[in-house]
């Protein structure tokens, strides 16, 4: 498809992420997925008669800390608006959403491209409500309302976006912040983290934009790439057959893989947008949004550039560090409990190695982690060279599932290394002397069959001896035997 | 002791205090008056006589185990059917709700229980308080005491009615334009629409959010003290309230003295006399203005140019407010689902909304529904919904310049006495000029009150009279000047006119 060369797709991207407040945005009901249909409800998120919405500041709060990670301008008057259709999930008749004047405009993310880094500038990021669920079962459909008035935050960017895969690092970026916040929980299968994307193609070089397409209903990474990817081809294939592409809402069909209308323009809501009268304008004071400020944690992005230049660690361990928020504090408490006695590039090897690779076996079982303070005493444990490496690993799975310290685990099990002299030098003879054809074809040139003295060693000291140990006596050994000095 | 329906709450709550008479005597009072003239005036949609008499006997227990006790303790109070209260029906006049029983009680339902006060029965109200009559009910006609062939006015006007002819103690009431003022100006009692905010709208069913209030009916201006005493204040549940300082109206009422007409200001403003007064009303204001001028108060001409365009700019925000609000009632969770007429439910989505809002929304709230509906399109909002906020705030400016010259402001209620039932029901604008008085007072969100200060005779009654109120505004949260300033007047032309 080399048409694509001459056209290229002009993209901008409305992302609904919930909140993670304990209660709704409007009433005290709680913010909770997954409970029985309809049972977290209350007179204001019913829309029963006489009911009146009230603004839940830790929703506003967590909007403006998105705001500001995301470099967005916090406007300190904003109003709330009514967006107004009728639809079973939405009680009221009315959604209460921001217009005119939202908490925040005019900001910017940078996301990793093939070409190296872009800036994809950022409308707005508004507050507002979410909808209940419609449950279709048969012919029949229900209504839950558990959703209703939970808060949203909408982030709406310019058209910035070129391309399916800018479009999706601009997403992972986007809820990579918002999670590492704990804004949201990005979950984007349970609908907590959700994209709508208007796209729309021109000719290389028109400065004229295309007439655009929205598409909806992308709930995963995969398919929000693989949803603009359609569209970008089904208009090129428009343009290109002399068509022009009509401007519409579409639905993405991931079993089909295609997008198909929803409505057009003229079945479009008109949403009668007017300002909410039973809330004041929401008014934020400079020490509101300064504590906010002050309350960001260091971003993802900034911390793996840190981890490079400060630790010295390449890229990729970087990435893999930082990727959960709760590792990279954690991987810090570590080299603060370490305090420069373990080098920073082996601290990384254990935890990206073991400890992750561990969790991973875990998965779902919640985790718990061990206190770095005990980690680190299992990591000088090996590096010292009192257990083995393998043993390490067996102590660290025991001290994740027990919780016991290493030095416990180590001495219940009988797990110390085998380290002295002495004590390996004894077990080397014993296995000499058992295995006396062996031994003379090693002397012999057979050199292979040194492995399989150390092997036997270990074996004999259930691997707690130090395989250093171990080589450099039985190689002293064999040495000596080749020279007939023994 | 006879006749106790008589009384004002100030009286009765006095007689309660010095243990002269109980609750339930002044609730048996109650109980026979309504069964003997309520059925023509039909200011009740329904009474809760059983709820009533266990609200009596618990408010004789707390009087009778101590002193301190509020002041509506034991006071039969009827309630515009627009207010929630749990496990009680709640129809707003309207058929899409009659079925609806409330699940929670508003919050001035909720501070009058605190108060101890007897539940007498929900009033009669123009369907979801859009109207001027209380012909707009789809229940019943309320009849006008003074004169049964003629509206009590509305949409307030079960609850004013129910107040001018003794069926309860005091009343409360929801003013968006002037429904609080116009109908007690209309039934010859008070009626008081607070600074916007003063008291919650939490559990008040919304006709027009940034317009409503609620408001009290009341026999004279001390009772209309104590009860705004018993519901202002700030609500957590409602943002649009403010952390007003309450007064003590009602001590600040009983302190009222001629003393303080020395030299205060009263403006009159032109726009208030305009071509459509009845000129008998025209007069009767002018005799409250001679008497203000003996009693030492300067008059000044005032301006208050831009009401003039009050009726169109309150019709578009009000119903464009009102095409939202009332968006809820769909069929879905609660209230009227119509349904095939083989008793099936509607297949269709579509079909369910139209068929259950067409059915249970009468004519004057479907006009206004599809009024408000158009005034926010997309294409029209600029031309109607932005120009009539923006005229809102000239409004509220000319209060505010008016204010700057006179301490308080009066003038006629309503333009006319009431009118005839029918009368106006063909000619919605005829109708909306009912309130071209009181309008301008919620666009400012400031006070008004509405007293009795005389009658004109009734044309189609020999010998009949109909009363004629004075409306006085005061500035934004000066409820304690609006009320001292009536009970003066009050004392001088004697209280409540006696049918």
């Amino acid at each position: 498809m080399n048409n694509n060369d001459l056209f290229e797709a002009v993209i901008g991207l409305e992302v609904h992420s919930q909140l993670l407040t304990k209660t709704k945005m409007f009433c005290s009901c709680p913010n909770i997925f997954g409970l029985e249909p309809n049972s977290a409800v209350c007179p204001v998120c019913l829309a029963l008669p006489g009911a009146l919405p009230v603004i839940n500041f830790e929703g506003v709060k967590l909007a403006v800390k998105a705001a500001l990670a995301l470099n967005i301008n916090i406007n300190k008057k904003s109003l709330f608006a009514r967006k107004n259709y009728f639809y079973p999930d939405l009680p009221k008749g009315y959604q209460i959403s921001q217009y005119l004047d939202p908490v925040s405009s005019d900001g910017y993310l940078n996301i990793k491209t093939d070409g190296g880094g872009k800036k994809i500038r950022i409308n707005r990021l508004h507050i507002e409500e979410d909808a209940g669920k419609l449950i279709h079962i048969g012919n029949r459909s229900y209504v839950d309302l558990n959703r209703a008035g939970t808060p949203l935050v909408e982030i709406v960017s310019e058209p910035d976006i070129s391309s399916a895969a800018e479009a999706a690092a601009y997403l992972k970026a986007l809820r990579e912040i918002l999670v590492y916040l704990g804004v949201s929980d990005g979950n984007m299968e349970e609908g907590s983290f959700r994209c709508d994307a208007n796209v729309s193609v021109r000719r290389k070089g028109d400065s004229k934009l295309g007439t655009r397409a929205e598409v909806k209903n992308v709930n995963s990474f995969k398919f929000v790439e693989k949803a603009i990817e359609y569209e970008i081809e089904r208009q090129i294939d428009i343009v290109l057959s002399g068509g022009s592409v009509i401007q519409e809402t579409r639905l993405y069909d991931s079993k089909e893989n295609t997008t198909r209308s929803m409505r057009g323009k003229e079945e479009a809501h008109d949403y009668r947008y007017f300002e909410e009268p039973d809330l004041p304008p929401l008014i934020l004071s400079e020490e509101f949004i300064s504590e906010i400020r002050n309350s960001i944690i260091e971003l993802p992005e900034a911390k793996r550039g840190r981890y490079v230049s400060e630790y010295k660690l390449t890229e990729y361990d970087a990435e893999v560090l930082t990727q959960d928020k709760d590792i990279a504090r954690y991987f810090e408490d570590l080299i603060k409990e370490n305090n420069g006695r373990v080098e920073i590039k082996k601290l990384a090897n254990w935890v990206i190695n073991e400890l992750l690779s561990e969790l991973k076996v875990r998965e779902g079982e919640g985790r718990s982690l061990i206190k770095a303070q005990d980690f680190l005493e299992l990591i000088t444990a090996v590096e010292s060279g009192s257990i083995n490496r393998n043993t390490g690993k067996i102590v660290l799975a025991e001290m994740l599932s027990s919780g016991k310290k290493a030095g416990e685990v180590i001495k219940e099990n009988n797990l110390a290394q085998v380290s002295d002299d002495k004590g390996i030098e004894d077990i080397v003879k014993q296995v000499l002397d058992e295995n006396q054809k062996e031994l003379a074809d090693l002397i012999g040139g057979k050199d292979k069959l040194f492995g399989f003295f150390v092997g036997e060693a270990m074996k004999k000291t259930k691997g707690k001896a130090n395989p250093k140990k171990v080589n450099e006596i039985l190689h002293r050994y064999i040495e000596n035997y080749k020279s007939g000095r023994s | 002791m006879d006749g106790l329906y008589k009384l004002t709450i100030g009286e009765l709550s006095d007689l309660l205090s010095k243990r002269e008479i109980k609750s339930v005597d002044i609730l048996n009072s109650y109980i026979q008056r309504i069964k003997e003239k309520d059925p023509q005036i039909s200011a009740y949609l329904y009474n809760d006589f059983e709820e009533a008499l266990q609200n009596a006997e618990a408010a004789d227990k707390i009087i009778a185990s101590g002193d301190d006790f509020p002041s509506l303790t034991g006071i039969p109070l009827s309630i515009k059917d627009i207010f929630l209260i749990k496990g009680k029906k709640t129809t707003c006049a309207s058929k899409i709700l009659d079925n609806f029983i409330s699940p929670y009680d508003s919050t001035v339902v909720k501070k009058l229980k605190e108060n101890n006060y007897v539940f007498l029965g929900k009033t009669n109200l123009d369907e979801f308080a859009m109207g001027s009559s209380t012909e707009n009910s789809a229940y019943k006609i309320t009849k006008n005491p003074y004169d049964l062939n003629r509206v009590p006015g509305g949409s307030s006007g079960g609850s004013a009615a129910s107040v001018a002819a003794d069926l309860c103690a005091g009343s409360f009431g929801t003013d968006t334009g002037g429904s609080v003022r116009q109908p007690a100006a209309l039934c010859g009692v008070v009626g008081l629409k607070p600074t916007y905010g003063l008291i919650s709208r939490y559990g008040i069913i919304a006709f027009s959010s940034s317009l409503d209030q609620a408001g009290v009916l009341s026999k004279d201006v001390t009772d209309a003290a104590i009860m705004l005493g018993a519901v202002a204040g700030f609500d957590e549940k409602d943002q649009t309230t403010r952390r007003f300082e309450v007064k003590n109206y009602a001590e600040i009422v009983k302190k009222a003295d001629k003393s303080l007409m020395k030299g205060l200001r009263v403006g009159i403003p032109a726009e208030f006399f305009s071509d459509g007064l009845d000129p008998e009303i025209g007069s009767k204001i002018s005799e409250i203005k001679a008497l203000l001028k003996e009693l030492g108060a300067t008059i000044v001409d005032i301006s208050l140019p831009d009401t003039k365009y009050s009726v169109a700019t309150y019709y578009i925000i009000a119903t464009s407010e009102a095409s939202s609000n009332l968006e809820r009632y769909d069929g879905i969770r609660y209230g009227r689902r119509h349904k095939e007429e083989d008793g099936k439910e509607i297949q269709s989505l579509d079909g369910l909304y139209r068929k259950s809002r067409e059915a249970g929304f009468g004519n004057e709230v479907k006009r206004r529904i599809i009024l408000g509906t158009f005034a926010l399109s997309a294409g029209y909002y600029d031309a109607y919904y932005k120009k009539a906020s923006l005229v809102r705030k000239l409004i509220i400016k000319n209060y505010k310049d008016a204010f700057g010259k006179a301490d308080v402001i009066i003038g006629p209620t309503s333009p006319t006495p009431a009118f005839l039932i029918g009368e106006k029901t063909a000619d919605p604008l005829s109708m909306y000029l009912s309130d071209i008085y009181t309008i301008s007072v919620n666009l400012a969100y400031l006070p008004g009150l509405s007293m009795p200060v005389g009658v004109v005779k009734n044309p189609t009654k020999d010998g009949g009279v109909l009363p004629v109120g004075l409306q006085i505004i005061s500035p934004w949260a000066m409820e304690d000047r609006l009320l001292s300033v009536a009970k003066i007047i009050e004392d001088e032309v004697g209280k409540y006119i006696r049918k």
